[in-house]
């Protein structure tokens, strides 16, 4: 009967008749979605950041450490002593396997690097030039050129960015010879800068081929292997490919452990999506205190307004048309706050975004219409006690009062 | 018009059945003028009440327009106190937020009139009471005869067949009061059917039928019908 537009009109007006009250439920729904946008987009934030870190270690990728750590339940390092070393030749050997595409050795210390007096403390990694294939690293100026044979030891080495920065200032640094320790080697590249990945800072990396590594730290031994399978679907075979080899050239033992990268993926992106989740729910919780709250600030509104109730029941609106008067307008307040709760979640997320440029903060689908079901659905829930409460008054004893 | 057939109402307070109306008989024309005089506490305003559909009869029946009310459902009892019958408060009971222009467009906005002929005879109505320059105005803006008369223009803009009134002069000064009386008596010469309710002997004087009622029960009726009987 009533006209859908005057019910919209007559709402507004009712809502807007009482600031304090209205603005105190929209605050508290406000608030309510926007701690839900907020927090819901840091957790997917964490995971897409940890998602993008799996993916620049390159992909189908396997890592092979030394030492069994599944069955003694300690640290891989503790067993280290007990196991045999990683060599060279066992790296090379998995190449034999159809399942493998690439492998690359690294052997990893800490050295002072100095060049023109200057010196620094550095990260030395020893490779073969397929670790940059593997790892997705790129060369901002020349290249790295190891010798072919992994077990040849060669005086070239590639350098970070801010490597070259700190030590050669404005100085061109390719074709310049340095000091790692105690051997000089020549600077034959310079690594681009691709921010970090996964523990290495690329820009603090100093890269020389793995046999020169192994001398300049007195080790025949390497730090892990890294192995690219042939496909995704290679990944499962080149595991047992890499154990079996192992276990032939170390006489029986299977004292190595692979480290697929799926794995470890699946499993943060398990924890990840759970502790959004989790955080999400928490948010959440605070949409349903603001769903109480707007029970009871419509029931405060209900007996502020009984008079008015009465005259309108006096005026011909049925039990039915209160109840969907105060139902409207419950719904109508949570949807402008959750509207309002939006606006100050993405405000939200840009100061995040601003703060920490490197972390990916994006709002979940999801999690967007999830707050704002929430909010309208807590807005009705809660608001059809007091409605009901108007479309039952006595209208007789409701007009009684002034 | 109006046929009270034998109505009682009975209020429970705690455990306590309280009577406040015992089988009232009563028939009022199209058109007629009463008043119903009597002390507090004698059932007017329950009367009233019953006859604007606000209360139900706990006994008996009623009718109105040869309609049995007592058988309506909520929504069509809405619709009948919305078309026919017009409400006047003693304490006017206009919306604080809304401007007199508002006030007195509500029945039609509750009853989905067009906006072109609520404008229209919303400026008619307000016309009529002499409020036309006030029709932007909050009723806190208002004399108390001003939202009185407002009142009665929200009242009679549906065009109803019974106007209601329960003491519509009773929180004005002298001087509002008889405007408003005017105002009120003038609609029964354009035909209204006014059912007054007043402890005020002055204006129940005034009306050309006078009931007076007494712990519930009609006493005495100027009519000439006997107490009790139609």
């Amino acid at each position: 009967m009533m006209r859908i537009t005057d019910i919209f009109r007559f709402v507004r007006n009712a809502a807007g008749g009482y600031r304090v009250r209205t603005t105190l439920m929209l605050l508290a729904m406000a608030i309510g979605v926007a701690s839900v946008v907020i927090l819901t987009s840091l957790g997917e934030g964490a995971r897409v950041y940890v998602n993008n870190e799996f993916a620049s270690l390159g992909t189908n990728l396997l890592i092979v450490l030394p030492g069994r750590n599944e069955t003694t339940g300690g640290p891989p390092m503790m067993v280290t002593g007990t196991s045999r070393d990683i060599t060279t030749g066992d790296a090379m050997a998995l190449l034999r396997h159809s399942s493998v595409r690439r492998v690359a050795p690294l052997t990893v210390g800490v050295a002072p690097v100095s060049w023109g007096g200057r010196t620094r403390e550095c990260t030395i990694g020893g490779s073969t030039p397929d670790m940059l294939t593997i790892r997705r690293w790129k060369m901002a100026q020349g290249g790295f050129t190891a010798p072919d044979d992994p077990e040849r030891a060669a005086p070239v080495a590639v350098i970070g960015a801010k490597i070259r920065r700190e030590l050669f200032g404005s100085h061109s640094a390719v074709g310049e010879w340095l000091k790692i320790g105690d051997r000089r080697f020549r600077v034959t590249g310079i690594l681009a800068s691709e921010g970090r990945s996964m523990g290495f800072d690329v820009e603090e990396l100093v890269l020389v081929p793995v046999a020169s590594a192994q001398a300049l730290f007195n080790t025949p031994s390497l730090f892990r292997v890294l192995v690219e399978a042939k496909s995704r679907e290679a990944i499962e075979r080149a595991r047992a490919d890499v154990v079996s080899t192992f276990k032939l050239r170390h006489q029986g033992e299977e004292d190595v452990t692979v480290i697929t990268q799926d794995a470890v993926l699946a499993t943060f992106d398990k924890i990840l999506r759970a502790l959004t989740l989790t955080v999400g729910g928490i948010a959440g919780i605070s949409l349903g205190v603001a769903g109480i709250l707007i029970m009871n600030v419509m029931l405060v509104a209900v007996s502020q307004r009984t008079s008015e109730i009465g005259l309108l029941k006096a005026l011909g609106a049925s039990r039915r048309r209160i109840l969907g008067l105060f139902l409207t307008e419950a719904a109508m307040l949570s949807c402008v706050g959750g509207l309002l709760g939006l606006m100050l979640g993405y405000a939200g997320n840009r100061v995040v975004i601003w703060l920490y440029p490197a972390f990916p903060v994006t709002a979940p689908w999801w999690a967007v219409a999830a707050a704002l079901g929430i909010a309208l659905s807590a807005g009705l829930l809660f608001g059809a006690m007091p409605a009901w409460r108007a479309a039952k008054l006595d209208p007789v004893l409701a007009l009684a009062r002034r | 018009m109006i046929k009270l057939d034998n109505v009682g109402r009975v209020f429970q307070v705690g455990d306590q059945d309280v009577p406040a109306l015992d089988s009232v008989n009563l028939t009022v024309g199209r058109g007629e003028y009463v008043s119903i005089m009597g002390p507090s506490g004698s059932g007017k305003s329950t009367l009233l009440n019953i006859i604007g559909l606000l209360d139900r009869p706990s006994s008996g029946r009623y009718f109105l327009e040869d309609r049995d009310i007592t058988a309506l459902t909520d929504e069509e009892e809405a619709e009948t106190r919305r078309n026919r019958i017009g409400f006047v408060f003693q304490f006017f009971h206009l919306v604080p937020r809304m401007t007199a222009a508002q006030n007195v467009e509500l029945p039609m906005v509750l009853g989905g009139v067009p906006p072109k002929t609520r404008a229209e005879r919303v400026a008619a109505a307000l016309d009529a009471m002499g409020l036309s320059d006030r029709a932007d105005h909050r009723p806190g803006q208002l004399s108390g005869g001003q939202r009185q008369r407002v009142a009665i223009a929200r009242a009679t803009v549906m065009q109803p067949a019974v106007l209601l009134a329960d003491e519509p002069t009773g929180n004005l000064d002298r001087a509002s009061g008889a405007e408003v009386v005017h105002v009120i008596e003038r609609l029964v010469d354009s035909g209204i059917t006014l059912v007054l309710v007043t402890h005020d002997p002055e204006l129940g004087e005034r009306a050309r039928r006078r009931i007076r009622m007494v712990d519930g029960r009609v006493v005495e009726d100027s009519s000439g019908n006997p107490a009790g009987r139609p």
